[in-house]
């Protein structure tokens, strides 16, 4: 029989201490998510309608609904992912896939690694001096929304990357072996087997194109801007629009007697309209990775 | 075809990978329709040899090679179309890999990829090819389920099946008996009897006795060197002209 020393009730002791040392740690990260969350509800309980969301703001923004921030988000977001997703993924696929090791591409990989740290309101600046300037687009959602790709590409390029490494080897040499081409084998194996890596990388710069304020600031977000409530074509892509970064931020700092329960309520609905995507983009990828093939 | 035809032909092949030298300076010739054994230990240079006759060294960055490997007396380096010449030969691989798709598909894939797409065509391709890696009878009936989910056995016959669906003209193994039990074994190789008919059959292998049951010719390589070329009968008889040769497939060394 098996029986307990002395040496091994003190090693099951620590292993108990380990692990609700590491539990305790992980309900402290969470903690204070859950107070966030809770405490702007509480506070933006009073204005939170349906109407909230479907009225444009009124009285100098200090009453009224969020509707024309709230598309202005929804276009900024859905356009720069437009832009910035065929360009970061098939960019990643050739730095993964084609490229060789060669100064070049050590280049082109180093810059991508520094660009994502660069500060978005660095972005901002190229944005308004290559797009708005330059370019001669003016001031607008365009304007934005590409400002807002080139923010996003180096992060998602990075994550396509990764995702597209994760695909074994094997496969692709057994692809080769039966005289598959390059593009075959990435067509047929491996972007099947790692879009639900892709997918991730794309779904977080949806958070992070939606909460910047700095790079639309400059380059097509307005104060304010009253469009047809309940129409969701208003906006044009040459048309300056609001959103909901830039518009909590105006009501919380530079109009004076906005009730209180407004930038909570804004808070609230610029919090929920990432989780929602991000609550997407899981059921995705539970979705895909059942069935996933190895 | 007659039976002499030259179908490999090498030439003073070197191959370096990065400043270490993996083949060095080997020659000979595989004949037509014969099974050719390539024996020899581990870092001889046996698989990099497979790889550098159907061009997939090229997909190693740092790999380099000089010498000349002909194929069906054409220039492996000058062919117009390295897709055909990958196609012309099967390979596999001494671990299975499944590609992550059914069964059906993974042996439908390099007929696809050639641009096949009639149904009829593409399923008795796919029976036949799972006959002749003595896989139909287990598969058969789930021949839509994922090939990744079969036994480490049964895959690397399904990896034999597709190294057969592209209709190649010389079928090189990679020891491919590793992961494979042995009287499934027995099969294969009696497929391969058969098989060399109609092909020619490179059996890279660590089993000795292997390729002494099957190849016409064997070769031994060590670490990057031809030691002994001969019939299969003189390699593995009591005096084959080198001592190196005798001692290796006798276990004394190696």
């Amino acid at each position: 029989m098996f029986i307990r020393t002395h040496l091994t009730r003190r090693k099951k002791r620590h292993e108990l201490y380990v692990k609700y040392v590491l539990l305790l740690m992980t309900l402290l990260i969470i903690l204070p998510l859950i107070l966030i969350v809770f405490y702007l509800i509480y506070q933006a309980a009073p204005i939170l309608s349906l109407d909230f969301l479907l009225k444009n703001p009124i009285r100098g923004m200090r009453d009224g609904g969020i509707w024309a921030p709230l598309l202005g988000t929804i276009y900024l977001v859905l356009i720069s992912l437009l832009i910035a997703t065929p360009i970061g993924v098939f960019a990643a696929v050739y730095l993964n896939e084609y490229a060789r090791e060669s100064w070049f591409t050590r280049v082109i990989n180093l810059a991508v690694v520094n660009l994502a740290g660069v500060p978005s309101i660095v972005h901002a600046l190229f944005g308004l001096g290559a797009f708005v300037l330059f370019a001669g687009i003016g001031r607008s959602i365009l304007a934005a929304s590409m400002t807002l790709a080139i923010m996003t590409l180096p992060v998602l390029i990075a994550s396509t990357k990764e995702a597209l490494a994760a695909v074994p080897l094997a496969f692709r040499q057994a692809c080769w072996n039966v005289g598959a081409t390059r593009w075959q084998t990435i067509r047929e194996v491996v972007l099947p087997n790692s879009i639900s890596g892709i997918l991730t990388g794309i779904i977080l710069q949806v958070s992070r194109a939606a909460g910047e304020t700095a790079p639309i600031m400059f380059t097509g977000a307005v104060f304010y801007k009253a469009i047809q409530e309940g129409d969701l074509l208003a906006y044009g892509l040459l048309d300056q629009c609001m959103a909901l970064s830039m518009h909590l931020f105006t009501i919380s700092t530079q109009v004076p007697d906005v009730p209180a329960a407004l930038p909570y309520g804004t808070a609230v609905v610029l919090l929920g309209v990432v989780l929602l995507v991000n609550a997407l983009a899981i059921v995705l990828r539970i979705k895909i990775r059942s069935r996933k093939k190895w | 075809m007659v039976s002499a035809a030259v179908k490999i032909d090498v030439r003073d092949l070197h191959v370096y990978y990065g400043h270490k030298e993996a083949l060095k300076g080997i020659s000979f010739d595989v004949r037509a329709n014969e099974v050719f054994g390539i024996i020899g230990p581990a870092q001889s240079g046996k698989t990099t040899l497979l790889r550098v006759i159907n061009r997939t060294l090229e997909f190693v960055a740092e790999a380099r090679y000089k010498g000349q490997v002909r194929v069906d007396q054409e220039d492996i380096r000058q062919v117009r179309n390295v897709f055909e010449l990958r196609r012309k030969i099967g390979m596999v691989a001494p671990l299975p890999v499944g590609l992550p798709l059914t069964i059906y598909d993974n042996v439908a894939f390099a007929p696809r990829m050639a641009g096949i797409r009639n149904r009829e065509e593409l399923d008795s391709r796919v029976e036949q090819c799972l006959r002749q890696a003595a896989l139909w009878d287990e598969v058969k009936d789930r021949l839509n389920t994922l090939g990744t989910r079969l036994s480490g056995g049964q895959q690397q016959r399904l990896t034999i099946a597709r190294a057969l669906s592209h209709q190649p003209e010389i079928l090189c193994l990679d020891e491919f008996s590793i992961a494979i039990d042995p009287v499934t074994t027995m099969r294969i190789e009696e497929v391969l009897k058969e098989l060399c008919r109609s092909m020619t059959i490179i059996l890279v292998t660590n089993l000795v006795q292997q390729a002494r049951r099957l190849a016409n010719r064997t070769m031994f390589l060590f670490e990057g060197e031809i030691v002994e070329l001969d019939d299969t009968e003189v390699i593995f008889s009591d005096h084959p002209a080198q001592q190196k040769t005798y001692d290796y497939v006798n276990g004394i060394f190696g």
